[in-house]
């Protein structure tokens, strides 16, 4: 209950009218979180681009062009990063900064340059990293493919937001840590963990960009292994947690459904995560021990994963009529369900029996996406189209609702073609590599299944190009609605001095 | 301890919270470094000559790891189509690991031997020459550009600064003689380096063009010796079986 009150006052605080507005913006920075909340769409429509390239090129790889720079291996960590770093972290940042002083009354701490340091660090990182990918400056490791020098750099910066983070939450003038807080630092604690000790390198000198990781075979792969399941578990879930938190009660109007599950579902989903990354070894050279702990802890983890997706589904319970008239409970509500689905569906990719076929194959491919567009990008173009009119004060929220609603069905058939396309090339491949003939022969041979994934790799590009398309849209919705704002904003001021003059 | 205390606290939030994410990872990383079955023991891996982590870099370069793999997995198929399960002793002396998690071509823990020098010089500059169905983009480069090995020296420093066994002084020359006999020993002494490396580009026509020193030289040295090291016919599979 306490929760609730504590969003019900946020709420409280935040009125329509001009002179609230004004004084909101003394009250919170949200200079800030408008800056990242822009660089996001602006990552996003890059990454996503990048994604569809990359994708468009293992359907018809002439698109490579015998250009270093563009070729698949140099492009996809871009696309990765991109989408990750770039666009999930920038809004990670804007709607933590926006949430941790609402949630907790309170300015963010660090005056105007501590933030401004994490926006400017976080965005050169993410630039000048894809930048040299493409020149051939990587690790090596999926997901953590920055240079040393940028790594150290973002460990800088991700050390200062945890300090403005905390510190902010010191100085709130309310009694409790709104739960959406909570994820958000197990989020923060996690990354820095993660982010340390995976990219302890060797670098090949002072000058080079270059570098050796510090461990090596069996111990490199868990510590790798350690670092990108859990990049999916607290960068990609549990901060979108908190994301979901705030925003979908708020969009609702009506308080979290259950505070208890709340509780339990944060500390069960941090404990289990961290165990669960070396499923993506098994049958591998690591132990077999350590691989049978991670499969059994991934299936324990589908309890918090549900009770957070049931929390956030039953937030909606006695409203339900608002998915008939409110798109942006809808993009929240389809998150949620593509949350659950995918957390349904890791479980069982994570039991070596299903492994031994997905593993290597583009099942695992479809399964990220499932929960990186329908669960990741979906939570966060919803809470984008409530967070964007508030922040440059537009009461009647965004430019075009219809427009909203468009962006919602292409990203929702932009999914359904892509992860069912990799259903078909995932199992099809898995299934043909292990087939034999009636001697006991390989079945068939390995360009075969390549020749065989050829139309799912048509059409999980068709759905990649809708979902750019729907991000593009919005984009033109936010700018029209930014764009209205200023105007409105002029227009006033022009009103005001005509009437001062007289 | 009521869980109000934890809400009205950040401090003791960070500290709970720190202490639930560390578990996982310290029950399941740290024994890695000190069980010892953990790497198996096995005769033949080696550290890689020079030309070989040049060829390694170039590997990393390319993002090879995105559509293949290095990792063959105990299976019949895998068997018949790639050869021996990998080790992980195979892969002790690789900083970083690039088992891969995705196999849009095919595994190449074993690729080494399996075509000839030309074929794979071939296939790197336009892999639709030799397998017409494949979606592989093409490295024609790789043949154009002069291999940067000026810097061997400092990359074998940084290997032997993570544990891989080069050779500084006269001491560590007589362990590698011990454990990878003398001519191995040679190449793996760091003050060697350069002249091993220019003897090893040039001592066998890897690209089809001995009087340079190119990219392909070190790719295709690189992926020669994919998965030859251990000579599988010495071990029965009872051996291997009981690391596992």
């Amino acid at each position: 209950m306490t929760m609730s009150t504590t969003a019900g006052t946020a709420a409280g605080a935040h009125a329509g009218s001009a002179v609230g507005k004004a004084a909101a913006v003394e009250q919170y920075n949200y200079d800030i979180v408008k800056k990242f909340a822009i660089m996001a769409l602006v990552w996003g429509v890059l990454g996503m681009f990048a994604g569809v390239w990359i994708a468009s090129e293992l359907a018809w790889p002439f698109l490579n062009f015998d250009v270093a720079e563009i070729t698949f291996g140099r492009l996809r960590p871009v696309h990765t990063t991109l989408v990750i770093f770039g666009f999930g972290g920038s809004a990670l940042f804007a709607t933590s900064y926006y949430i941790v002083q609402r949630t907790c009354q309170a300015r963010l701490w660090g005056g105007r340059w501590a933030a401004e340091f994490t926006f400017w660090g976080w965005q050169v990182g993410v630039g000048a990293g894809v930048i040299l990918y493409m020149l051939g400056f990587t690790q090596g490791r999926e997901y953590a493919e920055f240079v040393w020098p940028l790594d150290i750099a973002i460990a800088v910066v991700w050390v200062t937001y945890f300090l403005v983070y905390t510190m902010t939450l010191l100085k709130r003038t309310q009694p409790h840590i709104y739960v959406a807080n909570w994820f958000f630092m197990s989020f923060i604690l996690a990354t820095a963990l993660l982010h340390i000790f995976n990219n302890l390198a060797v670098p090949v000198s002072f000058t080079s960009l270059e570098s050796y990781s510090l461990f090596s075979g069996v111990q490199d792969a868990m510590t790798q292994w350690w670092y990108g399941h859990n990049a999916v578990g607290f960068f990609l879930t549990a901060a979108f947690l908190g994301m979901m938190y705030y925003f979908v009660p708020k969009q609702a109007g009506r308080p979290i459904y259950s505070y208890r599950l709340s509780i339990v579902h944060f500390w069960a989903l941090s404990f289990l995560y961290m165990w669960v990354g070396t499923h993506h070894l098994h049958w591998t050279a690591i132990p077999d021990w350590t691989s049978t702990l991670a499969a059994t802890f991934s299936i324990l983890l589908l309890l918090p994963s549900w009770g957070g997706m049931i929390n956030g589904i039953m937030t909606l319970s006695g409203a339900w009529d608002k998915l008939r008239t409110d798109p942006i409970i809808l993009f929240m509500i389809t998150a949620l369900s593509f949350y659950g689905m995918s957390t349904f569906e890791g479980p069982l990719m994570s039991l070596k029996s299903v492994n031994a076929l997905s593993h290597y194959t583009d099942w695992t491919v479809g399964h990220v996406h499932s929960g990186a567009l329908g669960w990741v990008a979906m939570i966060t173009f919803g809470s984008f189209y409530h967070l964007i009119p508030r922040l440059w004060g537009v009461a009647k929220g965004m430019y075009s609702t219809k427009m909203i609603y468009v962006h919602f069905w292409l990203a929702t058939i932009g999914i359904v073609l892509y992860i069912s396309s990799l259903w078909v090339a995932g199992i099809g491949q898995g299934l043909m590599l292990r087939a034999f003939d009636e001697y006991g022969n390989l079945g068939y041979t390995f360009i075969e299944t390549v020749t065989f994934m050829h139309l799912p790799y048509v059409v999980r590009a068709i759905g990649g190009m809708f979902f750019l398309a729907g991000i593009i849209l919005m984009v033109y919705n936010v700018y029209m609605t930014i764009a209205g704002a200023k105007r409105r904003v002029e227009v006033d001021v022009a009103a005001r001095s005509a009437a001062v003059a007289r | 301890m009521k869980h109000e205390s934890v809400e009205i606290n950040a401090g003791l939030l960070i500290v709970l919270t720190l202490t639930v994410i560390s578990i996982g990872g310290l029950v399941e990383i740290v024994p890695l470094f000190h069980i010892k079955d953990t790497v198996e023991e096995v005769k033949g891996v080696r550290p890689y000559t020079p030309l070989e982590q040049r060829g390694r870099d170039l590997y990393i370069r390319e993002g090879c790891y995105a559509c293949h793999s290095q990792m063959i997995r105990p299976f019949r198929d895998e068997f018949l189509r790639y050869g021996h399960y990998s080790l992980a002793a195979e892969s002790k002396y690789d900083h970083p690991f690039q088992w891969g998690s995705k196999r849009t071509g095919p595994d190449v823990a074993r690729l080494g031997n399996k075509y000839s020098d030309q074929w794979h010089t071939e296939h790197l500059v336009k892999p639709q020459a030799l397998v017409p169905e494949s979606i592989m983009p093409a490295y024609p480069w790789l043949l154009k550009n002069d291999l940067k090995y000026d810097d061997i020296e400092n990359r074998m420093r940084a290997l032997k600064a993570t544990g891989v066994p080069y050779s500084l002084t006269a001491d560590e020359y007589q362990a590698n003689v011990t454990n990878f006999g003398q001519a191995m020993a040679d190449k793996l002494h760091i003050p060697n380096a350069k002249a091993t490396l220019e003897a090893e580009a040039k001592g066998r026509n890897w690209d089809g063009d001995k009087d340079r020193i190119t990219e392909m030289d070190a790719m295709v040295a690189y992926l020669q010796m994919l998965g030859t090291l251990v000579d599988f016919k010495k071990y029965d599979q009872g051996y291997f079986a009981s690391f596992r």
